[in-house]
């Protein structure tokens, strides 16, 4: 699609990653009826995906966020309505071609158990046509972005991989051809927790890295708002609910079923958005454990805490040291103090950092750098009001929202009034 | 004359009976697993369609064997063309069923992945339903390969090639010298090519079946 640059990222983005970065996604009233059912199975579901955006499809099961999903690159047929990717209709190009264009990574990985891990990747490049040697190079780029060594599972056959292996393998074959746009169909779905919250954690790193157009289909909540950058609360017939950021969604929820959905905790869930580099870290009074007792002595005595916080030879977070605690011990620096338990760096959420908080006696929590260097504390009063300036400021953009989508509504209506009384006067045949 | 005799006397004409049964049986494996696999290919989507070829080939297999290679003698004539139809149109059924089925019980989600990567219809038959479906078939297939060794036989019937011959043979001249010889040389050499062949499938099954989803 040469002719609109302009709807591209940034040409320079590109290029440094060497790869496509995303593409536009509209839906336009995209409709599906399936023969026998009186209602539709998805009905006129419109929606505008920026380029690089995630967009996340979320709704109780039997909702149709699948089926809204599988009609955006064809593997089920819309009954009517558009499909527009990058301004181009797809809704009438061979379906073969689009879905080339369009990377796909499902549950369980789909992944062809008889062709080794270097075969699968290798499928999609082959098909549209690269030479042998940009596809052999593009294999070993593809496992070592989804964080596999390339000599050790390339030529694994996928039964031999753990299922978190094999979905990491089926996001590199997905990506292979380095489409514009990826389509997920619940992918961590059949894998256990531990290992969807890492796979969950690599898919950010990885959009970080590609900026390409996801769009993510889950029942689970808590995933949704962890990936998304916007998520859509699709109700029956994927009617959309709400179709905002995690932040507006959990602070503000359109309607009762959206926060029936969201269920109990926004506020909690709140926290698990934002990083402790996010919120202020204050400075504490910290010693090294190779300071002369008497200057330990002396600090704590002035020190506003009655606290201070000892440092290991690396600076490291060690002992929380009250005043008192070093008479009780006879002054020994070894006994005396408490452990520090729990520590964040500066990229933890607040829900670890309040975990950490609550589990300390002193009501705040030791913050480290990237080598484990302490850089500052978190304390509850810090949390609690950074929480409720979050909050505020959450139903203020929410509301905003509201309105301007009210607006728009309001002027579609009109201008789908005017249409139809045009189409009545010319009387033209409807398809 | 013993046995033994028999066979060292007459090594020449039951090597030749032999291998000419053998190449009957395997000519017609080949055709039979051609049509067979096409008709499976054909009709595995559509359930009327599957199930109609299943029972047609299932009825075919009902009609005994002489019988059949009687009933074509008028038709085709004596010798090689009603052997290799008879021999074809037996060995169909295991293939087809089997084909059927092994494409069936191709798991739909990696079907849907196939679409959904952008595999054309063919691409998708040829790269991954049927490599999937494969150890079934060649299940069949060996299973056929055994009956035809036996129908074969029956070829003899109408002047077929083959160990039959010998069969027929001994049975025509029951209790004289040979008559035993011959039957059981024909019967055992029958057995024999049977092990040969089905020990062959095991190698063909070695080499083809990707170790990605071998048992």
């Amino acid at each position: 699609m040469p002719e609109d640059q302009p709807a591209q990222q940034p040409v320079q983005q590109s290029a440094e990653h060497s790869s496509v970065a995303g593409a536009t996604i509209e839906l336009e009233s995209l409709t599906k009826r399936y023969p026998g059912t009186p209602e539709p199975a998805v009905d006129s579901v419109s929606m505008e995906i920026k380029a690089g955006e995630t967009v996340i499809f979320v709704g109780p099961s039997g909702c149709g966020k699948s089926t809204t999903l599988k009609m955006i690159n064809r593997l089920i047929e819309p009954s009517s309505g558009r499909i527009r990717i990058n301004d181009e209709d797809v809704t009438a190009i061979d379906p073969v071609k689009l879905r080339r264009k369009v990377g796909y990574a499902i549950q369980s990985s789909g992944l062809f158990p008889h062709m080794t891990v270097a075969e699968n990747i290798a499928l999609v490049p082959k098909m549209v046509g690269w030479s042998k040697s940009r596809v052999k190079d593009r294999v070993e780029e593809m496992l070592d972005l989804v964080g596999l060594d390339p000599r050790e599972f390339h030529g694994r056959y996928p039964r031999q991989l753990s299922g978190g292996q094999q979905q990491r393998v089926g996001v590199a074959r997905a990506l292979a051809a380095d489409p514009p746009v990826l389509l997920m169909d619940e992918p961590f779905g059949a894998v256990d927790p531990i290992t969807r919250d890492h796979l969950q954690d690599e898919l950010i790193r990885l959009q970080h890295e590609l900026h390409k157009t996801i769009v993510f289909v889950t029942h689970d909540f808590d995933e949704a708002i962890k990936l998304g950058d916007r998520i859509a609360v699709l109700r029956e017939h994927s009617h959309i609910a709400q179709f905002d950021t995690p932040e507006a969604i959990l602070t503000n929820p359109a309607d009762e079923f959206v926060s029936g959905f969201v269920g109990a905790g926004a506020a909690l869930k709140r926290l698990n958005l934002t990083r402790v580099r996010d919120v202020g870290i204050a400075e504490f009074p910290a010693v090294g454990v190779d300071e002369p007792l008497q200057s330990i002595f002396d600090r704590l005595r002035t020190s506003q805490h009655n606290e201070l916080l000892l440092l290991d030879r690396r600076q490291r977070p060690y002992k929380w040291l009250r005043r008192g605690d070093l008479m009780r011990a006879k002054g020994s620096l070894a006994r005396a103090g408490t452990i520090v338990h729990d520590t964040v760096t500066r990229d933890a959420t607040l829900r670890d950092a309040l975990e950490a908080v609550l589990t300390d006696s002193g009501g705040r929590v030791a913050v480290t750098g990237r080598r484990g260097e302490f850089v500052g504390v978190v304390d509850m009063e810090t949390l609690m009001n950074s929480v409720q300036e979050m909050l505020e400021a959450d139903r203020l953009t929410a509301m905003e929202h509201q309105h301007e989508l009210a607006e728009q509504q309001a002027g579609q209506d009109q201008e789908h009034t005017r249409a139809e009384q045009e189409g009545a006067t010319r009387a033209e045949p409807r398809s | 004359m013993s046995f033994w005799q028999y066979l060292s006397n007459r090594h020449q004409q039951l090597l030749t009976d032999a291998f000419q049964h053998a190449s009957a049986v395997f000519q017609c494996m080949v055709l039979a697993t051609v049509i067979g696999v096409l008709i499976g290919v054909l009709t595995y989507r559509s359930d009327w369609a599957g199930n109609l070829a299943v029972t047609s080939t299932a009825t075919i297999l009902t009609i005994p064997s002489l019988a059949l290679i009687g009933l074509l003698i008028p038709v085709l004539g004596l010798g090689v063309p009603p052997t290799v139809t008879a021999l074809t149109l037996y060995g169909l059924l295991p293939i087809v069923r089997n084909a059927i089925v092994g494409l069936r019980g191709v798991d739909p989600a990696l079907v849907d992945a196939a679409k959904g990567i952008g595999m054309s219809r063919a691409a998708r038959l040829l790269r991954v339903e049927l490599p999937l479906a494969w150890p079934p078939i060649l299940t069949g297939i060996r299973v056929a390969t055994q009956m035809l060794m036996g129908i074969a036989a029956v070829a003899a019937y109408a002047s077929g090639p083959g160990l039959g011959n010998e069969i027929f043979r001994g049975i025509a001249s029951l209790g004289s010298a040979n008559a035993l010889n011959e039957v059981l040389s024909g019967t055992l050499g029958i057995i024999v090519l049977a092990l040969l062949f089905d020990a062959v499938y095991v190698g063909i099954g070695r080499l083809t079946i990707p170790r990605g989803i071998r048992a």
